[in-house]
């Protein structure tokens, strides 16, 4: 089984989630920026993090035999704090680089006025960069949030098979598969959806336009819910193609519209092995392990 | 005009790239020599543009080929203080890729006017073994002996090659043995292996310069 897991926040994982992904299958990944737990008071908190994103976080990824990528923008939630503006005008710079595969996440949390700004400014940013846009559908009042979401997209002219709506669930995704807009569904252990229902909703509507994720990040989440979700199809009985389609050329369509996949040529690399995982690295502490 | 040595000859390059990629390059070089666009907006784009890969086994990489070759072009219209500004910004915005970029076009410049030792410096300070290597260049030779020799041992520490350190047999010096000699005997004492590259520093040092 190849996973390509569309959002996940690897920043606030281990060296051993990697391990761990990479012998379940996970080849490629996408880390949306985000909010971090704790908010953020100045710009430069979120260039040092956007850095972070296009920089370290790809070399660490590369040492476990996983393509990682990123989106980047001013998320909903501290798109409220005025003191993070000033993020809506460094995001040029870093929306043209390669391995920045989409503008996200932006949407809403709490559905202020400053979201709204922020939320209209980032879909253009999508436009005028030609990249994809990644929405986040909040928590609270997922519905409402959703249909005003798709409101937005509309009045902003992108192509919505430009756009995944994320986070969504039974009740949410009618109305995003009938807009055209991809559909994302973050597979948690406890909240959100898990592998059974993900498994119900596949079988309804079928595999177009669908991304599973893990959006594992620093709460109670797990990086290879992907995998349960493929071995629950398995279970259903889906084949093989249907799991890969899903779980990998899925991904993989939505994020080339970008043109800037970092996909190794190869989609089945060798694993690395014990001896040239650390060889060259620097993960353990600073030093080559040898 | 500061002058910045290529990674490889214009030509080479060229013959190596696809049609596309050959005409993506040319049309870059174009507007930055007219000065339409500055470095700042071609740089990020440069790899997706043209080609990544190696030029050939144990060469260069055609993305840092080429854009060292766009240094090059716009060093041509920048006095070297605005050059080095340019390099810096290029590095502080940088992905891991334009900042190695960078690093590696800073190994081609001896123009006295263009220090970008900081830069090096931030390199060395981040734990990616392909920065510290490009780090490493001839550009190094700005670095205080004291920066150098931390340099030298962060390749040990790290697993960059020794043989891409510039100047390693001029500069190596008692300190610098003494440092590797201390590391030697930390991995000893720690029943770990030696890097083939620690006893090199230290037979280099110890042989060309037998400080009794
Ligand atoms: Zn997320």
């Amino acid at each position: 089984m190849r996973i390509f897991d569309p959002h996940i926040h690897m920043t606030s994982r281990t060296t051993d989630d990697y391990e761990r992904m990479h012998a379940a299958g996970v080849r490629a990944v996408v880390e949306p920026a985000f909010w971090l737990g704790q908010p953020r008071t100045s710009v430069g908190s979120f260039t040092d993090y956007f850095d972070a994103l296009v920089g370290w976080e790809r070399f660490r990824a590369s040492q476990f035999g996983i393509a990682h990528h990123c989106t980047i923008a001013l998320n909903p939630k501290e798109a409220n704090d005025p003191r993070c503006d000033g993020v809506l005008d460094v995001l040029p710079r870093y929306l043209a680089k390669d391995g920045v595969v989409a503008v996200g996440e932006i949407g809403f949390d709490s559905m202020g006025p400053a979201e709204e700004r922020a939320f209209r400014r980032q879909l253009d940013l999508a436009v005028e960069f030609e990249l994809p846009a990644m929405v986040h559908t909040p928590h609270r009042d997922k519905e409402g949030g959703t249909r005003r979401t798709l409101q937005l997209v509309e009045e902003s002219g992108i192509d919505p098979g430009l756009v995944v709506v994320d986070h969504l669930n039974e009740l949410t995704v009618g109305p995003v598969d009938a807009h055209g807009c991809w559909m994302g569904f973050s597979i948690y252990p406890d909240t959100k959806m898990d592998p059974q229902r993900m498994v119900r909703i596949l079988q309804e509507r079928g595999p177009a336009r669908v991304l599973v994720n893990s959006a594992a990040d620093w709460g109670r989440s797990d990086p290879l819910l992907t995998h349960a979700t493929g071995e629950a199809m398995l279970a259903a009985g889906f084949s093989d193609d249907d799991v890969d389609r899903v779980l990998w050329r899925n991904p993989v369509e939505f994020f080339a519209q970008s043109g800037r996949l970092l996909l190794p040529e190869t989609d089945d690399a060798p694993a690395p092995d014990a001896s040239s995982l650390f060889e060259g690295n620097s993960i353990l502490r600073g030093q080559q392990v040898s | 005009m500061t002058s910045v040595r290529p990674l490889a000859p214009p030509e080479e390059l060229r013959s190596a790239l696809s049609d596309d990629a050959r005409r993506a390059l040319d049309d870059m070089v174009a507007v930055l020599a007219a000065g339409a666009t500055t470095l700042g907006r071609v740089f990020p784009a440069a790899a997706r543009r043209t080609a990544r890969g190696d030029l050939a086994a144990g060469g260069p990489r055609l993305e840092d080929a080429v854009r060292v070759e766009l240094v090059a072009i716009a060093a041509t219209r920048l006095a070297p203080g605005a050059l080095l500004d340019e390099l810096d910004q290029l590095y502080r915005y940088g992905d891991a890729d334009e900042k190695r970029a960078v690093l590696l076009a800073l190994g081609g410049i001896d123009d006295p006017a263009v220090d970008g030792s900081a830069v090096l410096l931030d390199a060395l300070r981040t734990n990616d073994p392909r920065l510290v290597a490009a780090a490493m260049g001839p550009h190094a030779r700005r670095l205080s002996p004291h920066d150098w020799r931390h340099g030298v041992l962060k390749c040990l520490f790290v697993g960059v090659p020794l043989a891409g350190v510039s100047d390693l047999a001029v500069r190596a010096d008692a300190e610098l043995t003494e440092m590797v000699r201390r590391y030697i005997d930390e991995r000893e004492a720690a029943g770990r292996p030696v890097p083939d590259d620690a006893l090199l520093v230290h037979d280099l040092t110890t042989l060309t310069r037998p400080e009794a």
